[in-house]
């Protein structure tokens, strides 16, 4: 999907602190020098830019539950991390997975098991569901690499599914149907019943992982998966063990969900088989898509502007949301590929 | 035996079933290259537009085996012209996630005129009773389902290699630029067969009608099995679509059939065996290795 994917990375600016240790050698060894021009179709953003931008979106995050309701803020928040993480796989490793509710899912149950039963402070039990997320996707990961493009996102949305059965099923630890229900929200005692107080201190989970997926994007090894997404071939005959890149990236994704479900999981109280379901992998893929792949701005925009649609159309008594998602999903993948964050770059660039 | 022989008969007609929404998918991807969610939701078409023509046009089911395929594959065809065709140059990825958004758009449409409560549906009269031979009576349609499924395979196979047009469509589909280099107009076809995989998938819908809960979301979880199973026999390959969906629907069935608490197995069965698949032979069991990436 290379021919819309922007990159806006500052090759120049690339770091030397790597997100996976036992690659940074190597990679440092041959990662794009400074005065690389930019990937086709990228940006060099400036970094006075990059920061107004960061310093912007913090100020955004920090009023959002005064604009919105607290519980859609928090919905927002949690829907970025899960977008955020398919896109590190879709827009900057090649790769589009359509299972990702697994992780997303698995995190949210283990999450909510470890609040419930074990009385968790709820950031240490959201950690323990991305460890768990992780944890499942070594053996989907190991297996969806074997395969690109089409396959990897049916193999991915197949091994999903099996998830989905295998919590449908085993009802002594998910409840079945009836799902998990009064998730403790468990912070040292402090009272975050009020979403209000509980965005607050939810956000700095959001923020940490956020940060850990924009880090990854422009480090070396975030460079060597763009090289792996816009020439597998070339990278291999560099010498870069391609599987084992995708395998890292996988997982790294998978804990980024882990950490959205999780928080979804706290932030609702309440776990149920939807968080599962293919059609939540397809609605993190539809906010993607929409926002802007490979932007990583764009995923949050995206994740904002879809749940606060929901928000309103639930609200205003309409329930086949399916109509609306799947026709701005039909059309943005028809004549808005670049997506909100895409084209504002793209039209941004042409001035 | 009698038993094992009943399982073994209710696993190939559950198989049946997978293997024409197969059998469609891949005749599709061969041409295309699209994968085409909107699989389940076509056969989910099939079956409501069955119950829809009889309670609110009186026509029977007779009626809607033909006139229903007939339909789906116009509005398939349709679909092509003006969605899919236009994707056609860019990365199959991107008409994956359009014929998903339709998959909702489809969903959510029946849902919001008729509900997510299955509708009951009955088998035509004449099909309602069992046929004796001889070492148990075999349900009259569901021999009827699994003969009209085998008689389809067995079709498209005749078509494909023995007709003129399955030439143009195999050699389109083994080596798609060549073939336009040559002077076929591949072009032509490309319309028409989206169309007949559309139809297939129609077709598999109204047969299920009498036999399966007949609700919106029927489809929806459906086609996840089919992909699996496309995976495991190879996406390219029709044969393996076919024998896969015919396989995994038996074995589904005798591992259903050890009880209740074999339940979770017998769902997940089809995604082990697609992992194992993977380990061994990546590009599914009758699959040709796509280019190493």
């Amino acid at each position: 999907m290379s021919g819309v994917e922007q990159t806006t990375a500052a090759a120049g600016s690339v770091a030397v602190e790597d997100q996976a240790a036992g690659v940074r050698a190597q990679a440092r060894a041959t990662a794009p020098s400074g005065d690389t021009p930019a990937p086709v179709g990228g940006t060099i953003v400036p970094r006075w830019l990059r920061w107004t931008l960061a310093g912007a979106a913090a100020l955004v995050a920090l009023w959002l539950p005064n604009g919105l309701y607290p519980t859609v803020a928090v919905d927002i928040a949690c829907w970025a991390l899960f977008a955020v993480a398919v896109d590190l796989l879709l827009g900057y490793t090649g790769l589009m997975s359509f299972g990702h509710a697994a992780f997303w899912g698995t995190a949210a149950y283990a999450t909510g098991l470890a609040a419930i039963h074990w009385g968790l402070p709820f950031p240490l039990a959201v950690l323990l569901g991305a460890l768990a997320a992780v944890v499942l996707a070594v053996p989907v990961g190991y297996l969806a690499v074997k395969r690109v493009g089409i396959y990897f996102a049916m193999v991915t949305l197949a091994f999903a599914q099996m998830v989905y059965y295998i919590a449908n099923q085993w009802r002594s630890v998910t409840q079945g149907e009836n799902g998990l229900q009064r998730v403790p929200r468990e912070l040292f005692g402090l009272d975050l019943s009020d979403e209000y107080y509980f965005y607050y201190a939810a956000l700095p989970i959001v923020a940490g992982g956020l940060f850990l997926v924009w880090r990854t994007v422009h480090s070396p090894f975030g460079r060597v998966l763009v090289a792996i997404r816009d020439n597998p071939a070339r990278a291999r005959a560099l010498g870069y063990p391609v599987h084992r890149y995708k395998l890292a990236a996988f997982l790294l994704s998978a804990f980024t969900a882990g950490l959205g479900g999780g928080l979804f999981a706290i932030g609702h109280r309440f776990v149920s088989l939807d968080v599962l379901h293919w059609t939540t992998s397809g609605k993190a893929v539809i906010i993607v898509v929409l926002g802007g792949i490979g932007t990583l701005w764009g995923p949050v925009v995206g994740a904002a502007g879809v749940t606060r649609l929901e928000d309103w159309l639930s609200f205003a008594g309409f329930e086949q949301i399916g109509l609306v998602t799947g026709a701005i999903f039909v059309l943005t993948v028809l004549i808005f590929r670049r997506g909100l964050w895409g084209t504002l770059t793209h039209w941004l660039r042409r001035r | 035996m009698v038993n094992f022989l009943q399982h073994t008969f209710n696993g190939l007609v559950g198989g049946a079933f997978l293997a024409l929404l197969a059998l469609g998918l891949a005749v599709i991807f061969g041409m295309l290259r699209v994968v085409n969610f909107a699989h389940g939701a076509i056969y989910m078409l099939g079956a409501f537009g069955a119950y829809v023509l009889l309670t609110e046009a009186g026509l029977s089911f007779w009626w809607a085996l033909i006139v229903l395929p007939l339909a789906l594959a116009l509005f398939g065809m349709a679909l092509e012209r003006l969605l899919v065709a236009r994707l056609a140059r860019l990365d199959p990825l991107y008409n994956f996630l359009l014929t998903f958004g339709l998959t909702l758009i489809l969903q959510d449409a029946v849902k919001s005129r008729y509900g997510v409560q299955s509708s009951p549906y009955d088998a035509p009269a004449i099909l309602s009773g069992t046929l004796d031979l001889g070492a148990f009576d075999f349900p009259a349609y569901r021999v009827f389902v699994l003969v009209i499924a085998i008689a389809v395979c067995v079709g498209v196979w005749w078509l494909l290699s023995r007709t003129r047009v399955g030439m143009v469509v195999r050699a389109a589909t083994e080596r798609p630029e060549l073939s336009t280099a040559l002077g076929i107009d591949v072009g032509r076809w490309v319309t028409p067969v989206f169309g007949f995989g559309i139809g297939l998938a129609g077709l598999a819908g109204v047969l299920a009608a009498p036999i399966r809960a007949v609700n919106p979301l029927m489809g929806a979880d459906l086609i996840i099995v089919v992909f699996a199973v496309v995976v495991i026999g190879g996406l390219g390959s029709i044969f393996g679509s076919v024998a896969a969906g015919f396989a995994i629907g038996l074995v589904q069935a005798w591992v259903q059939a050890l009880g209740e608490d074999w339940a979770l197995l017998s769902q997940v069965l089809v995604f082990l065996v697609m992992a194992g698949v993977l380990l061994w032979r990546p590009a599914g069991l009758f699959g040709r290795e796509e280019a190493p990436a």
